[in-house]
C-alpha cells in the first residue's frame, strides 16, 4: 500500500477529483496550505506600501492506494494537474504501513 | 455657512401676505428647511458611525479593528456631551462680537448658551429650530476629532485618546468653528475667509492635527518593513461609500436650507467626488499598473474633502477640476511623500484631509469666481484677493492646530502616557485594551 500526497494548484482540483474517480479511488483528504518553490511569489500594494506575498496558496491531497493502483493514481493526477507552468505541483509517494477502518476493524488493503 | 443665507430673503420667499411683509426683518419658521436639516444632521452622524469608523476600521490590521471602531463611537458620545454642556456655546456664542473689531470674542464664543441656555423649542437660527443647528453643527463637531483617530490607529492608549480629544475639541475644534463660521467680528470670517462645510474647520484641522500626532506618539513597531496590509477592504469600500452618501448632508446641509444653494451644494459635491476618485484610479494606474479598491475609496475621499469649502461658492464644471486635482495630488501625497519622508500616518488622515483640504480651501478662492462657473466673489475682490485670503486662512488653521495639537499631545503623554506597552503593540489593541476579538471564527 501506498500513501499518495500531492501539491497542486487550488482551481484544479475538481479536475483531479474526476480524474481520481474515473480509475477508481475510493476516497481522499484535501487540505488547504500554502507554500513556496520555484514559482516566485506576487506583490500587493496598499497606497503605495508593498508587501511581497512568499507564500502562494496551494491544495494539498491525500489519498491511500493498493500497490496496483499507484502508477495509475499517479498518472492521473499528474494528466490532470498539469498546465505546462511553473507552480502546478509535485506528487509525493510514501510506503504505508498499515490502515485500519475505523468502523469495522478491517485491516490493511481491505480497509482502503 | 451662515453666510449664504439671506435672512431677508428667505422671509420675504414666504409670501406676499401683508401681515408677513411688517415682520418681513424678522425670520418665521420654515417647515421645508427645517425637514431638510433634520435629514442632513442624520446624515452627517452616519459619516462617523458607522462610516468613518468602517473606512478606518477594514484598513487596519484583524487585530486593531475593534479599537478603531471603538475609538470611533466614543467619540461621538464624548463629543455629544461635550457640545450640550459648553461646546455650542464657545463655538457659535455671538455675544460682544462686532464687525470689523478684534476681540476676545473673535476667537472664542462666550458662555452664554453654556448647558443650552435659552435653547429652547421657540428660539430659530436663520428659518431652523435653533435646536436642529445646534444638532446639526454638533455632528460636525464629531466628525472632526473622529478623522485624527486615523493617523494613531494601532498603538495609542485608549485613555489617553479620551483625554486627547476632549482638550482638543475644547482648545482646537472650538476655535476654530468659531473663528470661521460664527458671522460678522469673528476672525476669519472678518478676513473675507469662504469655508462653505468646513475645508479648514474639519478637515484642515483634522489633518495637521494627525500629522502632528502620529509625529509626537511616533511609528508604529515594525513600520515600514513589517507588512500591515489592511485587514478588510470591504469595510474600507462600504465606509468610503456611507461617507460618500453622508456628505450631501454635510455640503448640501451647509446652506442651512433647503434651496438653489444646496442643490448645486449637492450636484458639485457629486462631482468633484467623481473625478477625484476617477483621478487617484488613473494616477495609480499608470504609476503601480493596476488600479486598486483601497485607491478608488481613497480617491473619492480625497474629493469629498477637497469639494467641502467650496460646495456653496463653485460651480459644476469648477467641481469637475477641482475633483481631479485633488485626486491626482492626493495620491502623490498619501502614497508617495508619506513614504519619502518616513512619518507613519497609518491612515492617511494628513495626506487626504489636510493635503485635500488645503487645496479644497485655497482653490475655493478661483472657482467662486463667475468667470470660472461658481457664484461669484464679494464685489470689487478679485481672484488673487480672494485666493491670498484662502491662503491667510489655511495658514492660519495651519500655525494654530498645529501648535495646540503638539501641547496638548505633549500633555496628555506627560500625565498618563500616550502609547500602549511594545507587547500591547503586538499582541493588538482589541485584546490588550478591550479584552475582546473582532473576529471569533
Amino acid at each position: 500500500m501506498k500513501l499518495i500526497t500531492a501539491i497542486i494548484k487550488p482551481f484544479k482540483l475538481d479536475d483531479v477529483r474526476e480524474a481520481l474517480s474515473e480509475i477508481g479511488v475510493q476516497g481522499l483528504t484535501v487540505t488547504e496550505v500554502k507554500g513556496f518553490g520555484r514559482q516566485k511569489g506576487h506583490t500587493e500594494l496598499y497606497r503605495g506600501a508593498e508587501y511581497v506575498v512568499d507564500f502562494l496558496p496551494k491544495v494539498k491531497l491525500e489519498l491511500a492506494v493498493d500497490d496496483t493502483m499507484v502508477e495509475r493514481a499517479v498518472e492521473a493526477i499528474t494528466r490532470a494537474a498539469n498546465t505546462g507552468k511553473i507552480g502546478d505541483g509535485k506528487i509525493f509517494v510514501f510506503d504505508l504501513g498499515q490502515v485500519i477502518r475505523i468502523r469495522t476493524g478491517e485491516t490493511g488493503p481491505a480497509a482502503l | 455657512m451662515l453666510r449664504n443665507n439671506k435672512i431677508l430673503a428667505a422671509a420675504l420667499a414666504l409670501g406676499p401676505a401683508a401681515a408677513l411683509a411688517e415682520e418681513a426683518a424678522k425670520p418665521a419658521l420654515d417647515s421645508g428647511n427645517t425637514a431638510w436639516m433634520l435629514v442632513s444632521t442624520a446624515l452627517v452622524l452616519f459619516m462617523t458611525i458607522p462610516g468613518l469608523a468602517l473606512f478606518y476600521g477594514g484598513m487596519v490590521r484583524a487585530k486593531n479593528v475593534l479599537s478603531v471602531l471603538m475609538q470611533c463611537f466614543a467619540i461621538t458620545a464624548l463629543v455629544s456631551v461635550l457640545w450640550v454642556l459648553y461646546g455650542y456655546s464657545v463655538a457659535f456664542d455671538t455675544t460682544g462680537m462686532e464687525k470689523g473689531t478684534v476681540n476676545l470674542y473673535s476667537f472664542v464664543g462666550g458662555m452664554t448658551k453654556a448647558f443650552m441656555t435659552g435653547v429652547g423649542r421657540d428660539s430659530l437660527t436663520l428659518t431652523i429650530p435653533e435646536t436642529v443647528f445646534a444638532t446639526f453643527q454638533m455632528t460636525f463637531a464629531i466628525i472632526t476629532p473622529a478623522l485624527i483617530v486615523g493617523a494613531f490607529a494601532e498603538r495609542m492608549k485608549f485613555s489617553a485618546l479620551l483625554a486627547f480629544m476632549t482638550l482638543w475639541f475644547t482648545f482646537a475644534y472650538l476655535p476654530i468653528a468659531h473663528m470661521v463660521w460664527s458671522g460678522d467680528g469673528a476672525l476669519l470670517w472678518d478676513w473675507g475667509v469662504l469655508d462653505f462645510a468646513g475645508g479648514t474647520v474639519v478637515h484642515i484641522n483634522a489633518g495637521i492635527a494627525g500629522l502632528v500626532a502620529c509625529l509626537v506618539l511616533g511609528k508604529r513597531k515594525g513600520y515600514p518593513h513589517t507588512a500591515m496590509p489592511p485587514h478588510s477592504l470591504g469595510y474600507t469600500l462600504i465606509g468610503a461609500s456611507m461617507l460618500w452618501v453622508g456628505w450631501f448632508g454635510f455640503n448640501a446641509g451647509s446652506a442651512v436650507a433647503a434651496d438653489g444653494a444646496a442643490g448645486m451644494a449637492m450636484l458639485v459635491t457629486q462631482v468633484a467626488t467623481a473625478t477625484a476618485a476617477l483621478g487617484w484610479m488613473t494616477a495609480e494606474w499608470l504609476a503601480h499598473g493596476k488600479p486598486s479598491v483601497l485607491g478608488i475609496a481613497s480617491g473619492a475621499v480625497a474629493g469629498l474633502v477637497a469639494v467641502t469649502p467650496a460646495a456653496g461658492t463653485c460651480g459644476p464644471m469648477g467641481a469637475l477640476l477641482l475633483g481631479l486635482v485633488s485626486g491626482v495630488v492626493c495620491f502623490f501625497t498619501a502614497t508617495r511623500l508619506k513614504r519619502a519622508l518616513g512619518y507613519d500616518d497609518s491612515l492617511d488622515v494628513f495626506g487626504v484631509h489636510a493635503v485635500g483640504g488645503i487645496l479644497g480651501a485655497v482653490l475655493t478662492g478661483a472657482f467662486a469666481d463667475a468667470s470660472l462657473g461658481g457664484r461669484g466673489l464679494a464685489e470689487g475682490v478679485t481672484i488673487a484677493a480672494q485666493l491670498w485670503t484662502q491662503i491667510k486662512g489655511a495658514g492660519f488653521t495651519i500655525v494654530y492646530t498645529a501648535a495646540v495639537s503638539f501641547v496638548l499631545l505633549k500633555a496628555v503623554d506627560a500625565v498618563i502616557g500616550l502609547r500602549v506597552s511594545e507587547e500591547e503593540e503586538t499582541q493588538g489593541l482589541d485584546i490588550a485594551l478591550h479584552d475582546e476579538r473582532g473576529y471569533n471564527l
